[in-house]
């Protein structure tokens, strides 16, 4: 997404496209990155319900992965699982 | 035009006008000595003069915020307040301003504690100089119900909030004469409010308010600094428009007795007034004396004020607050610095007045004149700052 210049913002920061949240990428802010490991996961979605970004991508009631680009690397998800299938690691940039 | 002529206290004065401007929201709380304007207000409220929704708050930052939600509504919003409570609202001034919301405050200058006073000065209100507001400051009763009509149409136009104040008991507790307009005319001056977006519409719901961080703040900051630099250019025209529409002669600075002055004072609110009267009798004598009143201090004219004031061998800078910077008052520093590089330096001095309500009188201007003269004459040798209506 390109960024405005300040004419061409909208008067005192008004949003007026509802859910444009979606289209600010916040996965930048990372510098810690979650690991899954899908051996160990056993699908209880506890990551899912903790995320607090929705990074945690479902299909058909399980687990696929990590949307890195909402994923703000907190480590939540990490600290929540009961089976360490998620580690947390540096990000590389 | 049909003008009813009446007397009025400052107070009242603003608060015909509010009744007259039929604003669709007030939220407020009362302070010493602008709770004359709010009570009789809530008078007409009650008595069903208004249409207006009286929201009485706990407190001015309540009272703030509540002007804030009406306006976000697209709502014509309005305040009063004074001092204390300005200074308890200061944190909802930049929301306001930043979110371009035109609501009015009826202002009354008063001074800020400690130690604690009722009386006038105008460190309330310059408190809040970097709020993002329009500024204007009234001579008179007249000027405080006339600004109060002008700054409620400006404020809409340019999409700023703005306050205009009478000196704390010296305006709003002195009776004189008042000119009124018909309520009709206020009205059809004022026109129906397009507000620049509104909460309501559920069709297109909006944010407002969001979180902004380092990508975009700067971008938005400097959106709304073009406001405030736009309004500087729009208000000479509105106020032109106001003139032509009552029969007004208002200027945003207003020059007397400066023709062929040697000498000026410059000076806001009542003591303009004074100084006015005090040329006037000076001329007499033969003279070369003026006066220089901004009537709007922010935004802040100070290209237009080296034009009047740099042929003068010396200007008087009179101050009601102190800043507390060591250099001086804010008019002082305001308009030495619009000097700055200018090729004609003519002497400045400041005199701090009058804080706590201490009266100035027709002698302490009479000796401001002889100062100043006397400052120019031995080629401004000692301090820029002077305090005086003061035992020294």
């Amino acid at each position: 997404m390109s960024k405005k210049t300040w004419k061409e913002i909208d008067i005192a920061s008004i949003i007026n496209k509802p859910g444009s949240a979606k289209d600010f990428k916040t996965g930048d802010w990372r510098s810690q990155k979650p690991v899954w490991n899908e051996d160990k996961c056993k699908q209880c979605l506890i990551c899912w319900v903790y995320c607090p970004d929705s990074a945690i991508t479902v299909k058909d009631e399980k687990m696929t992965g990590i949307n890195f680009d909402y994923c703000k690397g907190c480590g939540i998800c990490a600290v929540e699982c009961p089976f360490k299938a998620i580690t947390m690691v540096e990000e590389k940039k | 035009m049909s003008i009813k002529i009446v007397a009025k206290t400052g107070n009242e004065a603003m608060a015909e006008a509010m009744r007259q401007i039929n604003p669709d929201v007030v939220a407020a709380y009362p302070i010493t000595p602008a709770t004359e304007i709010v009570q009789l207000f809530s008078n007409y409220v009650s008595d069903g003069k208004v249409d207006t929704e009286f929201i009485a708050v706990e407190s001015e930052h309540s009272a703030m915020s509540a002007c804030v939600g009406a306006a976000t509504t697209g709502a014509r919003v309005m305040t009063s307040t004074s001092s204390q409570g300005i200074a308890l609202m200061h944190e909802i001034l930049y929301i306001a301003s930043g979110l371009r919301l035109p609501i009015m405050i009826c202002g009354v200058n008063r001074a800020l504690s400690a130690p604690i006073s009722i009386h006038c000065d105008h460190s309330d209100t310059m408190g809040s100089r970097d709020a993002g507001w329009i500024q204007i400051l009234s001579e008179d009763a007249q000027e405080a119900y006339d600004l109060t009509i002008f700054a409620m149409k400006a404020a809409e136009k340019v999409l700023l909030p703005a306050m205009v104040t009478s000196d704390g008991f010296i305006i709003s507790h002195a009776m004189s004469r008042l000119d009124m307009y018909e309520d009709k005319k206020v009205q059809d001056y004022l026109g129906e409010k397009k507000p620049a977006y509104t909460s309501l519409d559920v069709d297109n719901p909006i944010t407002i308010g969001p979180l902004v961080v380092q990508d975009y703040f700067m971008e938005i900051k400097r959106g709304q600094i073009q406001a405030i630099i736009d309004a500087k250019k729009q208000l000479p025209i509105l106020l032109e428009e106001f003139n032509k529409t009552m029969n007004k002669n208002y200027k945003v600075i207003e020059e007397y007795n400066m023709e062929d002055a040697e000498y000026a004072i410059v000076a806001l609110g009542s003591t303009a007034g004074t100084a006015k009267y005090i040329t006037d009798k000076l001329r007499q004598e033969g003279k070369k004396v003026g006066v220089v009143k901004p009537l709007v201090f922010r935004p802040f004219y100070g290209e237009d004020l080296v034009k009047m004031l740099e042929n003068l061998k010396g200007i008087a800078i009179l101050d009601r607050s102190d800043p507390q910077s060591a250099m001086g008052g804010p008019l002082f520093t305001e308009i030495t610095s619009a000097f700055y590089g200018h090729e004609k330096q003519p002497a400045a001095r400041n005199y701090i007045y009058g804080l706590g309500g201490r009266d100035i009188s027709y002698d302490d201007i009479k000796d401001i004149f002889k100062d100043i003269a006397e400052y120019f004459e031995k080629g401004k040798k000692e301090e820029a700052v002077k305090y005086i209506t003061i035992r020294e």
